[in-house]
Parts: structure tokens; C-alpha cells; sequence
């Protein structure tokens, strides 16, 4: 079987665009089969790694799509790209309780356990991508 | 920037909001302001602050709608959130938000229940006309 070729790639740059973003999640999220809660829980994924990028990067760009595992499983991935500050300490910013800015500082631990996979990579003064999957049960 | 203005209504001495489209930042402070102003103006005793189509609530919204009743509060204004659907509670548990010191109601109705109750504590205790 193909893997399925839906991939949406959302520029990130104001707050309006955390809304696109989070709705065009949901929507591919439907589209895949995914349930209700399921589907809050990528888009306020999405929300939450998005704010991240208006708060902190100039922008940056959000990518979801429709993957299949190896052992033939399906699900979303999403990717949230930008080309900010990068950060310095990501065992701090994965504690909970933690934020510099306005947040509630649950972001990045909170966006973790709504998702069943989850990557960071950052690099200082190039930028950060959050990579998360979740898959259909 | 045109932003949205959500419609706040007044039945007796409560005000009434039902956020019925997906806020972006600018919009849900400009609603919290408009909430706050109406307060002011209506001297209402309870404000009932309706979710029941709100479909994704973030870190962001959570804390709005918190400092939202703390504010209100402080006016001296009972805020009753109504209508968290179920994917909305799970997530709001699951990303670690709590909503300390919020009322909550399942619906609009009981909503107006508990706040009729709670203002009326307070009428006795003599705080409220």
C-alpha cells in the first residue's frame, strides 16, 4: 500500500495563523479517522507548539501529514519548524512549570503527553523543530 | 485588524457570553476587556461564560478564561463557566492546566442554577443589594 500523499504546510508567522494551523490539523485529523478527543488533543497540540513560534521566532512553518508505521499502523505526524532563538536548556523547558514568557509554561511537557510520540531538536541561533505523532488505536 | 466581537447578552442582572467561533490571541483579550467593561456597566452580579462550542481550548484560552473569573471577582462579579465538552476536559487535564477557583456547570441551565444560588448566598450575607 502507498503511503497516503496528504501533507499541508501551514507558514507561521502571527497569531492568526495558530487558528489555520490548529484547523487544519483537526481537519486531516477527521479525514484520517481519528475521534473527537483525539482530534482536540492534535489540535491543541498544534496550538500550543505554534504559540511557541509567534512568542519566540521571527516564524516558522507547520507541516502535518497522514503516515504509516512499519508495522503497517497509521496516524499523523506534525512538525513545527522555526527559525527562532533555538533554546538553550531543553530539559528546562520540558519540566513542567517552566516558562519565560507569558504561557502557562505547560507547552512543551503538556503538548508531550497529549501525543504519543514526541521530538525536539534545537539548535542555538538557527532554530528549533518539535516533531510529534500520534497514532490511530 | 478587525477582530471579532462576541456578543455579551443581559437576562435579569446576569450577563450571558457564548463564544461561538475559534478566538484567536487578539480577539479573546479584546472579549475579556469587552466582559470586564459590560461588568462595570451593568453592575451585574453573575456572569455566566458559555464553552459549549468551543471545540479546541489551549494553555493560552485556559488562562484567559481564568483571569477572566479572578478579574470579575474582584469586581465583585460571580463567574460561572458552562458547557467544557468531554474532549475539551480531557485535554485541559492532560496538557496540565487547572482552572483553580473556577465554578463550572455542565450547561447553560445549571449554570444560571449555581449562580442564582451563589448570588444569593452573598445577598444574605448582605454584600449585595
Amino acid at each position: 500500500m502507498a503511503p497516503p500523499a496528504k501533507e499541508r504546510r501551514i507558514p507561521v508567522k502571527t497569531e492568526l495563523d495558530i487558528v489555520t494551523a490548529r484547523v487544519e490539523g483537526r481537519n486531516l485529523a477527521r479525514e484520517l479517522g481519528f475521534g473527537t478527543i483525539d482530534q482536540a488533543r492534535i489540535a491543541t497540540a498544534i496550538s500550543e507548539l505554534t504559540r511557541n513560534v509567534v512568542l519566540y521566532a521571527p516564524e516558522g512553518e507547520v507541516r502535518v501529514r497522514a503516515i504509516v508505521s512499519d508495522d503497517g499502523r497509521r496516524g499523523i505526524e506534525v512538525v513545527c519548524e522555526d527559525n527562532g532563538p533555538g533554546i538553550a536548556d531543553v530539559d528546562l523547558v520540558m519540566q513542567d512549570g517552566y516558562s519565560t514568557s507569558s504561557g502557562l509554561g505547560m507547552g512543551l511537557p503538556g503538548t508531550k503527553r497529549l501525543m504519543d510520540e514526541f521530538k525536539i531538536e534545537t539548535e542555538l541561533g538557527v532554530g528549533t523543530r518539535v516533531t510529534v505523532r500520534k497514532w490511530l488505536r | 485588524m478587525e477582530v471579532t466581537r462576541i456578543p455579551i447578552l443581559q437576562i435579569e442582572n446576569y450577563l450571558v457570553a457564548s463564544i461561538q467561533t475559534a478566538l484567536h490571541d487578539r480577539a479573546a483579550t479584546q472579549f475579556r476587556d469587552d466582559l470586564l467593561e459590560r461588568i462595570y456597566e451593568t453592575k451585574a452580579q453573575g456572569l455566566i461564560l458559555d464553552l459549549t462550542a468551543v471545540d479546541v481550548v489551549d494553555s493560552f484560552l485556559a488562562r484567559l478564561t481564568g483571569d477572566i473569573a479572578e478579574m470579575a471577582g474582584l469586581m465583585g462579579t460571580t463567574v460561572v463557566i458552562t458547557g467544557l465538552q468531554p474532549e475539551v476536559a480531557i485535554t485541559l487535564v492532560e496538557l496540565g492546566v487547572e482552572l483553580k477557583g473556577v465554578t463550572t456547570a455542565l450547561n447553560l441551565e445549571k449554570g444560571i442554577a449555581a449562580l442564582r444560588k451563589m448570588v444569593g448566598k452573598e445577598g444574605a450575607n448582605g454584600t449585595t443589594g
